[in-house]
């Protein structure tokens, strides 16, 4: 589905991305896992078009992206930090979305009604906190139904309920076959969520495996403990 | 696309700023002319309005707006919109809204109080400038990330293109004293399109007589038809050239 062929970034002197080669398969739930500043946002933001790599290619369903953009309405994307035009309430939000979109498909409102957004339309932006934004954010990705996810720390800033709503969304739309891609730091919850694991440091892809694979290389059963010990293994090398 | 120009000319009426720069305007121009018994100088003083404020509220508000727009240009990034779209998008509503707010706030008195040529020609030109600049404020938005540098640099350019450009000719004129200059001034108006805005309102005066030797050459030049449509055109190709360029710029930017 989504094919990365050898992308390189630089932002100035630094290598953001550094040859990195994957592919993505539909009802594939990867977990994009790495340290701080390891490229794993860059990464999501050249397959969404919005920084543009210095050399190699994306494809998405076998056709190059490079200056396309009607492949991102098969993507929902839910950025890590949610920036919203501060002067528009909820509801103008999540209307000039479905506006500009147009798509003819029913939509898919059940975060709109399990996260009670409908009570705060009026809200302004600019009012609204971390972990609401975070909600707005989560219903807009999935709203379209879209045949990929992507989610950039998706629970971060949200409360314990919020965030075991949004996570039995997750399994639900990886259940309906599609292809889902996370970065979190929080391992934890990453457990009964991902089959594959693509572990990111210093603009490298260092592997990619399925979660069964790293069980079996690494002899742990959790994935943070897992990845720690590759952490670990990593540094000292 | 013209959805989105809706959501940008919303968002610009919702910010009371363009309704307080129309009614500015307002009050301005109808005091200007209504206090003069003589409509052209009314006009006269109405013109150094136009060619000062006019420049500098469009350069700084379309600077201000772009910049606060970050997140909402990030939000489209990530629909099926074509950037290209995004940006031009962008631009026509900046330049819808902000050349209402011209021509209710001028237009309208100079219509009432001095339909003339001389009139129309200056509705023209502050509509042309108020386009010119937003083009200008935009395009110097790519060249800067931070906030604060970027509405620097666009009070600079307001600076450079209402002050210093005046400065630097004079600075050149009395280098070169000694050589013919008249038809290089011609030339050398054309860099500026405020220059430009002011020479043809002044010829339309007939107050060429005021320049000196250089208004005879500019009203050989600026007076005929084919003088005007070229330094429409010049206008035009100001507005074009800078849209052009960051059209060019912003597909390859990353957010």
């Amino acid at each position: 589905m989504i094919e990365i062929k050898n992308i390189s970034k630089k932002f100035g002197k630094l290598n953001a991305l550094n040859n990195v080669s994957a592919t993505c398969n539909t009802s594939e739930c990867i977990a994009l896992i790495g340290p701080n500043g390891s490229g794993k946002t860059t990464l999501i933001k050249s397959i969404l078009g919005m920084v543009v790599p210095n050399s190699g290619e994306i494809f998405f369903n076998k056709k190059t992206i490079a200056h396309q953009w009607n492949y991102r309405e098969h993507i929902g994307y839910m950025p890590q930090i949610g920036r919203y035009p501060d002067n528009m309430t909820i509801g103008q939000v999540v209307d000039m979305m479905k506006d500009i979109r147009n798509q003819k498909t029913e939509l898919d409102e059940t975060l709109i009604n399990k996260f009670e957004l409908k009570e705060m339309y009026n809200k302004r932006m600019r009012t609204l906190s971390g972990g609401t934004r975070q909600k707005v954010s989560a219903t807009l990705a999935f709203l379209f139904n879209p045949q990929v996810l992507i989610l950039d720390e998706p629970t971060a800033g949200l409360d314990p309920v919020s965030s075991e709503i949004l996570k039995e969304k997750i399994i639900e739309e990886k259940k309906k076959g599609k292809l889902i891609l996370i970065t979190s730091h929080v391992l934890s919850e990453l457990d009964d969520l991902v089959s594959q694991v693509i572990y990111m440091q210093d603009g490298k892809l260092i592997f990619h495996k399925s979660i069964q694979q790293v069980h079996t290389d690494t002899g742990e059963v959790k994935l943070s403990k897992a990845i720690a010990r590759v952490m670990n293994y990593e540094q000292n090398n | 696309m013209n959805k989105i120009i809706k959501y940008v000319i919303t968002d610009i009426l919702r910010n009371k700023i363009v309704l307080a720069y129309m009614l500015c305007l307002l009050a301005l121009s109808f005091s200007v002319l209504s206090l003069e018994d003589n409509i052209t100088k009314g006009l006269l003083s109405l013109l150094n309005i136009i060619l000062i404020i006019v420049p500098l509220i469009s350069i700084i508000f379309s600077a201000i707006y772009i910049y606060n727009s970050a997140e909402f240009i990030e939000l489209l990034l990530s629909q099926p919109l074509k950037r290209k779209t995004i940006w031009l998008s962008l631009f026509i509503g900046l330049a819808a809204s902000l050349s209402i707010a011209f021509l209710i706030g001028t237009a309208l008195p100079i219509l009432i109080y001095a339909f003339s040529a001389t009139g129309i020609i200056m509705i023209v030109v502050g509509l042309l400038l108020t386009i010119i600049f937003i083009a200008i404020a935009m395009l110097a938005t790519l060249f800067a990330r931070d906030k604060a540098k970027g509405i620097g640099v666009s009070i600079l350019l307001w600076l450079y293109f209402s002050l210093l450009f005046d400065g630097l000719v004079l600075f050149f004129l009395f280098q070169f004293s000694d050589y013919p200059l008249e038809k290089i001034m011609v030339g050398l108006a054309a860099l500026n399109p405020i220059d430009l805005g002011r020479i043809l309102i002044l010829l339309k005066m007939d107050v060429s007589a005021l320049m000196g030797y250089t208004g005879a050459v500019f009203k050989d030049f600026f007076g005929t038809n084919i003088g005007l449509v070229a330094s429409f055109t010049v206008m035009f190709l100001w507005i074009i050239v800078p849209v052009w360029i960051a059209v060019k710029k912003f597909n390859k930017k990353d957010l």
